[in-house]
């Protein structure tokens, strides 16, 4: 039996032999690897990206909507129930819970807001102090409105960063009286720009008590409740805490949706992952289409080099031995050309991430070693087919068939 | 060593019967030096073929060492082949890709030797057919008579019982036709049997034994 580095030594020989040809099946399967890598970084980076976007979005955030968005089983919902709505009241009560960090009501509504000759129609957030925790907000000047009681409605305001550019220019902002809808507000605080802000624009906004915003909406519930848990471990207890309390408060009607941060990341996760074994799957494609390329310019070979396989067997080779140097030159193939798809893939996605800074573009470790193994797997499978035929031709019809 | 009896080769072609070998009866012993001729189309090298296992006969029997060996599978052919029996081709049959040295050490390589043993073999081999310094030429850089000595060397060094031989110096000059065959009836002369078949009487007559075909059958075999 012949050894199995002679055998690799006579594949290599052969490939060596066969420019042309070698280099056709290691361009083909190298793009397949390649683009398998290429393509999961990409999906790969895109959940990381979403990823961070939620973890800057606030830490343990908990949020809190009036009304029930599923029936969880249990009670059929009693005929013509209305939600009650969720009030300032109902969001200090929540902080019975020893889960619960902070609470910052919302109240939200659009309104026109003017400084001297320059008007915009923006989004007005009426919130306490603790929405700066539980938000993570950062101010690039003043300070954030302050706890005299959420039923206080002091005329204080803080304006985002695209807000300020718009109505003040160069101009100072702090100290400077804003007019939102009928009344006047004092720009306290100038938030600072955030480079990650899913969800809504904080730069085109203004920020006022809860109190102020309910009167200037004329209303008295609000729009959701903010809720910072204690720790990532507190989160599950204080949704627990949070439904309790407010069914409590609510005659024991379960009218309220609680959304955990750690929710909405779970199904965007799943989301992405599919995505990404769509992609990969789609890339894969590519790596089967290298392994029928492989099988035919392999049985082209076969065809060229029937006198060589002849010989071989004249000076003894079986069967087995045939197969397997026709195999290890289709597996040897295909590992070459898969690595080199995995250089071509590593080097594309380092040359990506220079690009794209802010989005990290780096192949899964099971993207790499699946692309790389179906890459073998494939220039196996697709190599067998030929080498059988090889090692079936009769010795006399090898040697003498003339060319 | 070797008893052919009754050996039938038959070719169907389309809807004709083609009787290459017509109940060929044949006994060679070892160390013989025999050579064939015959017109083309006589069935010289189907008989080659059929002695080096390189073909089955249609019917007859043929035995190797008294071993019925058109019996054996395959794999059990090869091992014959690649334990008892050199060829010798009219087109060299080297691969082009490796080296002289190289193609010489095929047989041994395909047998499992290691590269030491067999490298040492294959430049004594090369030694003694006068063409070790081109060991490390490729096929394409060396002349018809050199490359036919590579396939002699490539032939020899597994120290086979027979050696075939068909129109070894078909593709060659005469001189270099002539080193062939002083090369072959070297090997013959340390006890190989030499069998080879050729269109050139000079050569033909050298063999002690010779043997004539015409259409399948052998019409004579003289001894001297
Ligand atoms: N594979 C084949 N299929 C059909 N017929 C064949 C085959 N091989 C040989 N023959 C026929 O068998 C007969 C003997 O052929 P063979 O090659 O043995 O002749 P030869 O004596 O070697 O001739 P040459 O001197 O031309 O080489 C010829 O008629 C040939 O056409
Ligand atoms: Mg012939």
């Amino acid at each position: 039996m012949m050894r199995l580095a002679d055998v690799f030594r006579y594949s290599l020989q052969s490939m060596l032999g066969h420019r042309g040809r070698t280099l056709l099946i290691l361009l083909a399967m190298a793009i397949g690897v390649a683009a398998v890598v290429v393509l999961t970084a990409l999906g790969e980076g895109a959940r990381l990206y979403v990823l961070k976007q939620f973890t800057t979005l606030g830490s343990h955030m908990i949020i809190v909507l009036p009304g029930r968005s599923e029936t969880s089983g249990g009670a059929p919902p009693l005929l013509g129930e209305i939600p009650r709505d969720l009030t300032i009241d109902d969001a200090l009560a929540l902080y019975q819970s020893h889960a619960v960090n902070n609470v910052a009501p919302v109240v939200i509504g659009s309104a026109p807001v003017s400084w001297q000759a320059r008007e915009r129609e923006v989004l007005v957030l009426g919130t306490t102090a603790e929405m700066e925790q539980v938000r993570q907000l950062t101010l690039a000047r003043g300070k954030f409105i302050s706890t005299n009681g959420p039923h206080r409605g002091a005329a204080v305001c803080v304006i985002g960063h695209t807000l300020r550019k718009e109505l003040f220019g160069n101009q100072q902002a702090l100290g400077q009286w804003l007019r939102i809808g009928e009344r006047r507000f004092r720009v306290i605080g100038e938030l600072a720009q955030q480079s990650h802000s899913l969800g809504t624009d904080i730069g085109d906004l203004v920020i006022i008590p809860v109190a102020s915003a309910q009167a200037l909406f004329n209303t008295e519930s609000l729009f959701r409740i903010l809720i910072q848990a204690k720790g990532r471990d507190s989160i599950a207890p204080a949704k627990q805490a949070v439904e309790e309390i407010i069914r409590k408060r609510h005659d024991g009607e379960n009218d309220i949706t609680v959304i955990t941060q750690d929710s909405i990341l779970a199904t965007f996760d799943r989301i992405f992952t599919a995505l990404t074994f769509a992609i990969a799957a789609i890339a894969a494609i590519s790596l089967a289409v290298a392994g029928i390329l492989i099988m035919n310019v392999m049985l082209i070979a076969i065809s060229q080099r029937t006198a060589e396989i002849g010989l071989l067997k004249a000076l003894g080779a079986s069967d087995t031995e045939i197969m397997l140097l026709f195999m290890s030159e289709a597996g040897l193939l295909s590992l070459c050309g898969g690595l080199a798809g995995l250089a071509l893939g590593v080097g594309s996605n380092l040359l990506l991430n220079q690009t794209f800074s802010d989005f990290s573009i780096i192949a899964p470790t099971w993207a790499s070693l699946g692309g790389l193994g179906l890459a073998l797997l494939t220039g196996i499978l697709f190599g067998y087919i030929p080498a059988r035929r090889a090692a079936h031709l009769k010795p006399v019809e090898a040697l003498t068939r003339r060319r | 060593m070797i008893e052919l009896t009754n050996i039938n080769r038959n070719f169907e072609v389309g809807e004709e019967t083609v009787h290459a070998l017509r109940d060929i009866n044949l006994n060679i012993d070892a160390g013989e030096y025999i050579s064939i001729m015959g017109p083309s189309g006589s069935g010289k090298s189907t008989l080659l073929n059929i002695l080096g296992l390189l073909d089955q006969p249609s019917s007859g029997d043929y035995r190797f060492n008294s071993q019925a060996v058109n019996q054996l599978a395959d794999d059990e052919q090869a091992q014959v082949r690649r334990e008892h029996i050199g060829f010798v081709f009219q087109f060299f049959h080297l691969i082009p890709r490796l080296s002289a040295i190289d193609n010489v050490a095929l047989p041994l390589t395909l047998a499992g030797i290691v590269p030491e043993t067999r490298n040492q073999k294959a430049k004594a081999a090369m030694q003694a057919l006068g063409i070790a310094d081109r060991a490390t030429h490729r096929p394409d850089q060396l002349s018809g008579g050199q490359r036919q000595r590579v396939a002699i060397a490539r032939a020899m060094i597994t120290e086979p019982q027979l050696i075939l031989a068909d129109e070894p110096t078909g593709n060659l000059d005469r001189a270099s036709g002539h080193e062939v065959i002083e090369a072959l009836e070297g090997l013959n002369q340390k006890g190989i049997t030499l069998i080879i078949v050729t269109h050139d009487p000079a050569l033909g007559q050298r063999a002690c034994r010779r043997l004539n075909m015409d259409d399948g059958k052998i019409v004579s075999d003289l001894n001297s």
